[in-house]
């Protein structure tokens, strides 16, 4: 239920945006979100921007799960 | 898929595992609250790259699962009032009511139809003015914000067709009142997008008056595997806290426009969930400012109360209290095809979930 998909910006009018995911094109709500702009990644909820995905911080998880893969044994 | 495909890396996946398996040393239980991360859990089979002194129990984080027979019977009787369209997420659609159920509704001719955005419904009111069209609104923290936005946008443009039943409810005092019921449990897996929404704040209590450990997650199996890892070095070195793993989603703060549409259209109310019964300020009632769009004063339907069904134990599963395993109903009388209790009908539903991938 609370699933969210992230979703590439294509171009916004107004209060919506058209954003796509693996090349299908959806309508997202940007009632609940601002400051968005094309080449964002938003995560899509029930029709609705709920928030941006930050690409420093998803860069920074990624680094840290390689850390560990790095120093494990195997 | 960007932001998707690098988190389902089997190496970082196996590589955590490894880590757990070399530091995790104490006897550990770990609650998913969310039925999101239930899903997720099984559909990657995180449970085998555990080490067996680490379980993890699925929690009342499933929206449909928790919605009560009241709700159910409630809106399966305003679809019987003439000149009503119900639109409804497609979750509900299949839940048993005490004698019906949307689904079987919609066969004998009644207009409920399945949405993806409560957009689509105030689109149908304004599309058909002679017809009333009521969303049925079931969901947390996550699903509220677009609710209050569709109810906003309908006073805006003076709609007086368009209603909404409210069952939203919101996570915080669903989590204390398990803790405070007694469940045996040393962190929470929390929501991440629940948590998108509401900011950290809400489970500061958890971490520094009951002890738990908070880990905000995301949905892919390498953050889970993340999350559990950070659990388990919260526990392993006594310091309980609220951290944020789902870090490219969720900032301590939230999202502030859709917390600010909540407060404005909603006021917390008393509110009973499915196998839990009344939780104090856990449930989301529309403000009396927009009580032209409430469905539960205009429209006034009286329905019997419900009797829970027999032999279903869905109170006890959604407390972490027991596995679908130990129902005796489950994958015999109860399975997804032909289900009893809510737990087995929706995809989220732990009973759904064990039925899907079990061994």
């Amino acid at each position: 239920m609370c699933l969210a998909i992230p979703a590439k910006v294509i171009s916004i009018e107004g209060a919506s945006a058209l954003v796509t995911i693996e090349d299908v094109e959806y309508q997202a709500s940007l009632l609940l979100l601002e400051d968005v702009h094309p080449g964002d990644f938003v995560m899509l909820h029930a029709g609705f921007a709920i928030e941006k995905v930050d690409p420093e911080e998803a860069a920074e998880t990624l680094r840290l799960l390689y850390e560990i893969a790095k120093n494990s044994p195997h | 898929m960007k932001y998707i495909g690098e988190y389902r890396n089997k190496e970082l996946i196996l590589a955590v595992s490894q880590e757990l398996k070399t530091i995790s040393k104490k006897e550990i239980t770990l609650m998913e609250v969310c039925g999101g991360h239930t899903t997720a859990i099984h559909r990657f089979g995180l449970h085998s790259l555990l080490p067996s002194n680490i379980r993890l129990l699925s929690g009342p984080g499933c929206p449909v699962c928790v919605s009560t027979q009241h709700f159910l019977d409630t809106a399966i009787a305003c679809s019987k009032i003439p000149g009503t369209i119900i639109t409804t997420y497609g979750d509900l659609i299949r839940v048993p009511g005490s004698v019906s159920s949307l689904e079987k509704e919609k066969a004998n001719g009644q207009d409920i139809r399945i949405i993806y955005s409560v957009l689509e419904a105030v689109e149908f009111a304004r599309k058909n003015p002679e017809k009333r069209v009521i969303f049925l609104g079931i969901g947390f923290e996550t699903t509220a914000p677009a609710t209050a936005a569709a109810i906003i946008e309908a006073k805006k443009e003076k709609l007086s067709n368009f209603f909404v039943l409210s069952a939203h409810k919101v996570m915080p005092p669903v989590m204390k009142a398990l803790v405070e019921d007694g469940v045996k449990i040393d962190g929470f897996i929390a929501p991440g997008h629940v948590t998108a929404i509401t900011g950290t704040a809400i489970y500061n209590d958890l971490a520094s008056v009951s002890g738990l450990g908070v880990v905000i997650a995301g949905f892919e199996p390498a953050d889970l595997m993340q999350a559990i890892l950070m659990l388990v070095r919260q526990v392993e070195s006594g310091s309980p806290k609220v951290e944020i793993q789902y870090q490219r989603v969720v900032h301590s703060e939230g999202n502030k426009i859709a917390q600010g549409l909540i407060a404005k259209v909603f006021e917390l109310k008393d509110d009973q969930w499915r196998g839990l019964g009344v939780i104090p300020k856990s449930g989301l009632k529309i403000r009396d400012d927009f009580s032209s769009f409430d469905a539960e004063k205009h429209f006034k339907v009286t329905v019997p109360e419900p009797a829970e069904p027999k032999g279903c134990i869905c109170g006890l599963v959604l407390r972490g209290l027991k596995t679908p395993n130990e129902c005796s109903l489950f994958a015999t009388t109860c399975t997804p095809s032909d289900p009893v209790g809510a737990c087995m009908v929706s995809t989220e539903g732990t009973c759904a979930t064990f039925y899907k991938y079990r061994s």
